[in-house]
């Protein structure tokens, strides 16, 4: 049994390839493939055993309130994941996305009560600036060709710097224009989860049955392959780094309007905080930093993983000082068993 | 079967004194040869004989600095590799261009997917393709849809030689297929070349740094010493002996002189 055949029985085969593969082996065994082809397959079992963890020490683990506020937790690292997996397994990374999170709501506010746009406009607007900072990133790494750990942390300072200037490192109030639109974006209870569900699921598609998906494996897994092969890698850097960016830019939009403020340090102080939990749930997911493999929807469950552990740590009243160690060590672990995982799938059962 | 000597009416490929330097460094002096329609012809010679320059000459990487280039008795100018693809001149080299992480079909359609009115991926019909495809030119490999990375080195280098195939190449030029390759594997490339000349539509350059290995499937065989070919034979009339000899008598007199 083929590793696609599996994927396909998985999938239940609802896009594509019709024919359905021939079931040599029993369900069990099929399972059993399933978690070592599946990169999804090990941070989904992570992800049930944590929420069963937690719900026993403390029923309100799976309260209503307490969804909520796990999946606001995981919404917005997820929706920059999404992105952010892509540009990962094209082979590069974006350390400004943290810095893009926090300017935009500001730019966001700027456009609404300096030039009266409409809120829509606006957020779209800020977006649109979003992504031109990933154009620029794009610019920087593909044309220039600076490594894009140099180059996107420098357009993280330049960023930052930009919005503690303009923002005079002030907190902003949600321009009461806007607040017709907030339900939308962030302040209800559940939309963040529906953006992000949409998002994640329109960009695992784009991954795995696009040309795009296909050509931005190819860029980061034999990056002199695809271009002998005709692939123009820069354009599909420059498409991800964009992507990236933008979905940064509204992943901030969306918690602004849910804590119905604009903060300076949304971010965190150095601007990195939202970049980090974002790569490192793509990791825990089961994306290779080194480019040319990686899944959106084991970047959603590695979101959830680390908003569970933050969020129960806290609610079965573990001090939230020693979740540093937990995320470190798990990153270490999920690598480990990337490495270990890939080559064992490597190894074939033909 | 080809490979007769001398000019066909029209070969499928053709060189006419062509020369190359880089700087100070003559690669190509005065290299004449031709290639007929459903022939394989091997292309040997020492390190730094002109071979490289050659295969990067005619796959529209370098430009020559005098020459023609006669394809199907057509002068041609390749002005990049896409445009020697475009006219069905295409070349294997020897990281083969392969996308570990992607599966077999869809290594085989990189850049020429199918796609569906929906704009995402045809796999089906890209896999069922590339089954047929590769059936066809006898390649055997456990599925269409293993990753590349799981397959040997033999049959990585057929995946890449049939998906030139595929793209309707005329004149296959592969480069070193053999090198760093075990017996068994090399015999899967032999045999597929073999089966490329049984079907006659393609005609091949095999550009070797070990002569021996090529006897078995090339019709003939052309010596590349200092930028000229300074022996044209059909195989038949021809033996690894009588290579070697030439080899190591030029080796000797380059060092005396």
């Amino acid at each position: 049994m083929s590793e696609r055949a599996v994927q396909d029985a998985i999938d239940g085969k609802t896009t594509t390839a019709g024919t359905p593969p021939v079931r040599r082996h029993g369900p069990l065994r099929l399972a059993f493939e399933a978690f070592v082809v599946r990169r999804e397959a090990t941070i989904f079992i992570v992800a049930v055993a944590l929420l069963l963890y937690f719900w026993s020490n403390n029923s309100d683990f799976l309260a209503r309130n307490n969804l909520v506020n796990l999946s606001q937790q995981t919404a917005p690292y997820a929706i920059i994941a999404a992105g952010m997996v892509l540009l990962l397994v094209s082979g590069e990374i974006d350390l400004s996305v943290g810095a893009v999170f926090a300017l935009s709501p500001f730019l966001m506010h700027y456009m609404i009560d300096y030039y009266g746009t409409y809120p829509i406009v606006a957020i779209i607007g800020s977006i649109l600036a979003g992504a031109v900072i990933g154009l620029v990133n794009g610019f920087v790494v593909v044309v220039l060709k600076v490594p894009s750990f140099v180059a996107t942390l420098g357009m993280l300072f330049l960023i930052l710097g930009i919005m503690l200037t303009t923002s005079h490192a002030y907190p902003a109030q949600i321009p009461e224009a806007a607040h017709g639109v907030r339900g939308w974006f962030g302040q209800s209870d559940w939309s963040e989860l529906i953006w992000c569900l949409i998002i994640v699921a329109y960009f695992h598609v784009v991954l795995t049955r696009s040309r795009w998906g296909l050509y931005t494996i190819a860029t980061g897994g034999n990056p002199l392959g695809a271009s002998e092969a005709g692939i123009r890698t820069g354009r599909i850097k420059f498409g991800n780094f964009m992507v990236t960016s933008a979905l940064g830019a509204f992943a901030g939009i969306l918690e602004a309007f849910r804590v119905d403020s604009i903060d300076p340090t949304s971010a965190g102080a150095d601007g990195a905080s939202p970049m980090f939990t974002a790569v490192s749930a793509a990791v825990i997911g089961g994306t290779a930093l080194a480019g040319g493999s990686g899944t959106v929807v084991g970047a959603l469950l590695g979101a959830l993983v680390l908003a569970e552990l933050r969020n129960g740590f806290n609610l079965i009243g573990i001090n939230a000082n020693p979740f540093n160690i937990i995320l470190g060590a798990a990153i270490i672990l999920s690598m480990v068993l990337n490495v270990y995982l890939t080559r064992l799938r490597r190894a074939g059962r033909r | 079967m080809s490979g007769i000597t001398g000019p066909t009416p029209t070969p499928a490929l053709s060189v006419e004194h062509m020369a190359k330097g880089f700087g100070a460094v003559t690669a190509l002096r005065d290299v004449n040869l031709h290639l007929d329609k459903g022939e394989v012809l091997a292309l040997v010679g020492d390190n730094g004989a002109g071979k490289s320059t050659l295969l990067k000459i005619l796959c529209g990487f370098h430009r020559p600095d005098a020459g023609r280039i006669l394809l199907s008795g057509e002068e041609v100018t390749l002005k990049s590799v896409d445009h020697a693809r475009s006219l069905g001149i295409d070349a294997v080299y020897q990281d083969l261009a392969l996308v570990n992480e992607l599966t077999v079909y869809h290594n085989m359609f990189l850049n020429r997917e199918m796609i569906r009115p929906t704009r995402l991926l045809h796999n089906r019909a890209m896999r069922k393709i590339a089954q047929e495809h590769l059936d066809q030119m006898g390649v055997n490999i456990p599925s269409v849809d293993v990753e590349v990375a799981k397959l040997s080195g033999g049959q990585r280098q057929a995946i890449a030689v049939a998906r030139s195939v595929y793209s309707e190449a005329r004149v296959l030029l592969l480069d070193e297929p053999l090198a760093a390759m075990g017996a068994k594997e090399g015999a899967l490339i032999l045999d597929l070349v073999n089966d490329l000349k049984a079907r006659g539509e393609v005609s091949v350059i095999i550009i070797a740094h070990n002569y021996a290995q090529v006897f078995e499937v090339c019709d003939r065989i052309n010596l590349l010493q200092h930028g000229e070919i300074t022996f044209d034979k059909r195989t038949s009339e021809t033996s690894v002996a009588e290579l070697t000899d030439l080899v190591v008598e030029e080796y000797r007199r380059s060092r005396t002189q």
